[in-house]
């Protein structure tokens, strides 16, 4: 018999995300994935300044702030011929790996870990085999039996005066596997996470004045280095930077990963699950030789096709026959017919909302199911993220990011093939944060050097004001943001926004199935996944939040008007 | 929810001292002086843990990221000891039925007393179809969730007056939540607000049992009662004159006033310039960009981000030095020249001008 399971509000992601999932004799036969919030940036976007572009924009997304900023500048620079100061492009490159570095932390802890660790369980655990179990995988300090003994009665005081946030949790449920000494540690980690977390982001504050939501600017970054200044970046600042690093390296290989081994090598069965998708797409990021060079990135740029490593596609977002977007299942309308696939350039963004009126039980029924848009590359659906971005990079053979997987995968004695899965989804998500650390590293001293000789240039004002621009102008800005594959497409006209269109990685991984029916990747990882019990399908939850939604980012604009210039979808 | 706020800090082996040691820094936090600490202590001791209830709406959950930034009292230790939050979609363990069943439990189990904190502004248009959570417009669960609250804070500048979404020509109907509700909201302004101020606000109403002195659009005096300008530590670099003319010039290396490239901090009325964001670690001013105003209703509306203001109020006092015949190009230009000139003879006026300059603002 088929159960149909709802899951909505799906907590621990940013945005309003509903999955509806077919359960028969106890295993996912199929799945929907609707966005359920829509906020209409585009027409807001259109006649303003598009230096302004970056603020707006950012604001798609408090999540995964500075990466929609960084996309928006990087689309303007690029309709404009702008190229950046090395110094500027190091300054970015130093906020972008901050950000995955503190964005995959806070995801593992604080919206993933949930997933596999159990928060009651701990108060079983030996606090002194916890602490020797922790040593025996982490030079971290704080690892002590005493320290573990403070956790653990911490925990019991909290759990004596109700839950809070962890109330009505899967607790108990026999999908839980971790002995309670790994619970502990899980526990106490998460709440060392919540600490460290706002520490590492004062970089961001130091470059860009705030975080979230730092400051950028078309041209470079914002703040100017003087060392002979106490009003600018000095070397208090840059050693505070220089500090801020340290500790995160610190967390990051004597904290994050280690847990994440350690977790993971209780959950080996989801290597079984969750694949979903066979095609992985990256742009490719963090130039070293300027944004116009995508083959000096540390990333590289390309697509895989049906998990062939033997072959890397290149990948164009100008070629108006490579990224379109559909709207069989959503809640819009084209000119040309439902089953039409626009590329962004000519895209319609009109909405239409089909769906049954509020408040509601099910989408069931319903031909059209979600604000989010359908994006293909070559017609396939795309897997985006930190899998699609090792992935990509394996393939095209980038030494550095080889030997990380290649040495994780063999600590965890598992084969290749264990990545393409709900469980090498989460892993690969630590590996792109390690590799992120070392490139943060790399990318401050690089920076020091520059500071050295005093090469301290922080803008480029050739292109700053607008009686230098052509009366039109287009331009492209691509991004892998922590949760994959962004971009953003402008046009400018006399000066202001004339279109502005973003696809984003959650609306390739959370969309809805396009008009041949193919599904997108959350859809697509759940079939085949057995769901214990459907009253409490905590097997959904760990799969769909293996992609680390960001529904903000996800929903596609709205233009009242109907008119064909304009759309838009959001991370 | 049982157990008082002294009671679970002494069962994780706090002690006494280092118990109202705590209480002064939440007291600080909350704009108390040191006067207040028995108040304060006591409020402690005797209350338990509040349900709080933090709901999501039309927003970016860069609120909750910058909640979680809090540096005194660090978040984890807000939320094990100091408040029950018993719903948040970004941080709660449960999801689905589970998860409404926490919000549905706490507003049944807590009626008048929990505290509802919005991120996020509600859309109306098209029978609120444009936000919807659990099969349920975003208006619908605000009523259900107001109607029994003790008090209802606005979450930065989504649920305060609409933000990025109701910017024009605002396509879904984009409301703040002091319009939707009948009890009075506090409105905590900014994209986001900064996270201590946010700890701040919180803290004052659980730690005093009190709403705090709002101005009249129901911003909390504590922290919204001054300019960023007027707190700026580069203010004497705009009385002076000196201004950066353009991004990483000279004047921008010596960290001289932005005023000239768009900063509106002489139109923000917020904390930035004194509390600054990441525990202190700098605001937007102090790296080098200047303030977008995102505290302020309709920011996102109020011309270009680069271009000056060119009516910024204040100016008119200047208006007869602009005449004198400073030769600068531009009339808005001259008005900033001939600050510098004027600035001694108006410093006493100062007071008085921030009543007709917010006239003239509105």
């Amino acid at each position: 018999m088929a159960t149909r399971v709802v899951v909505d509000p799906v907590t621990r992601i940013e945005g309003h995300l509903r999955v509806e999932a077919v359960v028969e004799n106890g295993v996912i036969t199929d799945a929907y994935s609707a966005g359920t919030m829509v906020r209409g940036l585009e027409k807001i976007l259109i006649g303003r300044d598009p230096r302004d572009a970056w603020a707006i924009t950012e604001r798609v997304c408090g999540v995964c702030t500075t990466v929609h900023a960084l996309a928006s500048v990087r689309s303007v620079e690029d309709a404009l011929g702008v190229n950046v100061p090395p110094t500027a492009e190091l300054i970015r490159n130093i906020m972008l790996t901050t950000q995955y570095v503190q964005d995959h932390v806070i995801h593992f802890y604080h919206l993933h870990a949930l997933d596999w660790v159990d928060i009651v369980n701990p108060l079983k655990a030996d606090p002194k085999k916890a602490s020797e179990l922790a040593q025996s995988f982490s030079q971290w300090d704080k690892n002590t039996p005493a320290y573990f003994t403070q956790v653990q009665d911490k925990i019991k005081a909290f759990a004596a005066s109700g839950l809070g946030i962890f109330a009505n949790g899967y607790w108990g449920h026999p999908a839980y596997k971790l002995p309670p000494e790994v619970n502990l540690i899980g526990v106490a980690h998460y709440l060392d996470a919540l600490e460290w977390q706002k520490e590492v982001v004062k970089i961001h504050a130091v470059f860009g004045g705030k975080n979230p939501h730092p400051n950028y600017l078309v041209g470079g970054a914002p703040c100017s280095i003087n060392t002979n200044e106490v009003a600018a970046i000095n070397m208090e600042r840059l050693n505070l930077v220089s500090q801020l690093i340290g500790q995160a390296d610190e967390f990051v290989n004597q904290v994050y990963i280690p847990d994440l081994l350690a977790v993971a090598s209780f959950y080996k069965d989801w290597a079984n699950y969750g694949g979903g998708l066979h095609n992985y797409l990256c742009y490719g990021e963090f130039p070293t030789k300027g944004f116009a060079h995508p083959e000096a990135f540390k990333y590289a740029r390309g697509a895989v096709l049906n998990r062939d490593l033997s072959t890397v596609y290149p990948v164009n977002p100008r070629d108006s026959q490579e990224i379109k977007e559909y709207i069989a299942h959503s809640w819009y309308d084209y000119s040309e017919g439902d089953q039409a696939g626009l590329h962004p350039w000519a895209g319609e963004t009109n909405i239409h909302y089909m769906g049954p009126k509020p408040p509601f039980e099910t989408l069931e029924g319903y031909n059209k199911y979600s604000f989010l848009k359908t994006p293909r590359w070559k017609d396939n659906a795309m897997e985006v993220g930190p899998l699609a971005r090792l992935i990509v990079s394996y393939a095209s053979g980038r030494a550095d990011v080889k030997e990380v997987v290649d040495s994780t995968l063999a600590k965890l004695g598992v084969p290749v093939g264990a990545l393409f899965s709900t469980l090498g989804r989460t892993a690969a998500r630590g590996l792109d944060a390690a590799l992120a650390m070392i490139w943060l590293k790399e990318f401050y001293g690089d920076l020091m050097e520059r500071v050295k000789i005093n090469e301290v240039s922080t803008f480029n004002g050739e292109k700053w004001e607008p009686k230098t621009w052509p009366v039109d102008a287009e331009g492209v800005g691509l991004v892998e943001a922590p949760r994959g594959s962004l971009a953003h497409w402008i046009k400018i006209h006399d000066g202001a926004i004339a279109n502005y269109q973003l696809v984003v990685p959650t609306t390739w991984n959370g969309s809805p199935r396009d008009g041949k029916q193919q599904r997108s990747s959350f859809e697509a990882s759940l079939i085949g996944t057995p769901v214990a019990k459907i009253e409490e399908p905590v097997e959904i939850i760990r799969t769909i939040h293996s992609f680390d939604p960001c529904l903000a980012c996800a929903v596609h604009l709205y233009d009242p008007q109907g008119r064909h210039l304009h759309q838009i979808s959001f991370e | 929810m049982g157990g008082t706020i002294w009671q679970s800090m002494e069962q994780k082996g706090y002690s006494r001292r280092e118990f109202l040691q705590f209480c002064a820094v939440a007291a600080a936090a909350a704009g108390l002086g040191k006067s207040a600490m028995a108040q304060v202590a006591e409020a402690f001791e005797k209350k338990e843990k509040p349900a709080v209830v933090w709901m999501h709406f039309q927003e970016c959950t860069c609120c909750s990221e910058s909640f979680i930034r809090s540096s005194h009292p660090i978040v984890a230790d807000a939320l094990l000891d100091v408040l029950s939050l018993n719903y948040t979609e970004t941080l709660m363990a449960a999801s689905g039925f589970q998860a409404e069943k926490s919000l549905s439990d706490t507003i049944a189990n807590n009626k008048g007393k929990y505290i509802v904190l919005v991120e996020g502004a509600v859309p109306l248009k098209d029978e609120g179809v444009y936000c919807m959570v659990g099969g349920k417009t975003a208006e619908q669960i605000l009523q259900t969730v107001a109607r029994d609250a003790a008090a209802i804070v606005a979450w930065g500048s989504c649920a305060s007056n609409g933000c990025v979404q109701a910017a024009r020509p605002n396509p879904t109907g984009a409301t703040p939540i002091a319009k939707l509700v009948s009890k009075p909201v506090i409105n905590v302004p900014g994209c986001p607000p900064i996270a201590d101020v946010m700890m701040g606000v919180v803290t004052h109403l659980l730690v005093l049992g009190e709403m705090p002195a709002l101005d009249d659009q129901g911003r909390p005096k504590e922290f919204y009662g001054r300019r960023v300008h007027d707190t700026c530590y580069r203010r004497p670099n705009y009385d002076a004159g000196l201004f950066v003319e353009a991004w990483d010039d000279e004047n921008a290396r010596k960290g001289y006033c932005l005023y000239k490239m768009g900063c509106r901090g002489p139109v923000t009325y917020n904390a930035c310039s004194v509390t600054k964001w990441n525990d202190g670690t700098s605001y937007p001013i102090q790296s080098g960009h200047g303030c977008i105003g995102c505290s302020e209703a309709g920011f996102w509306d109020n011309g270009p981000l680069y271009q000056h203001l060119a009516s910024f109020p204040g100016f008119g006092v200047e208006s007869t030095a602009d005449t004198v015949g400073t030769v600068v190009g531009v009339a808005t230009l001259a008005g900033v020249a001939a600050h510098a000139v004027v600035t001694n003879i108006r410093k006493h006026q100062v007071i008085a001008e921030v009543h007709t300059e917010d006239e003239k603002e509105s």
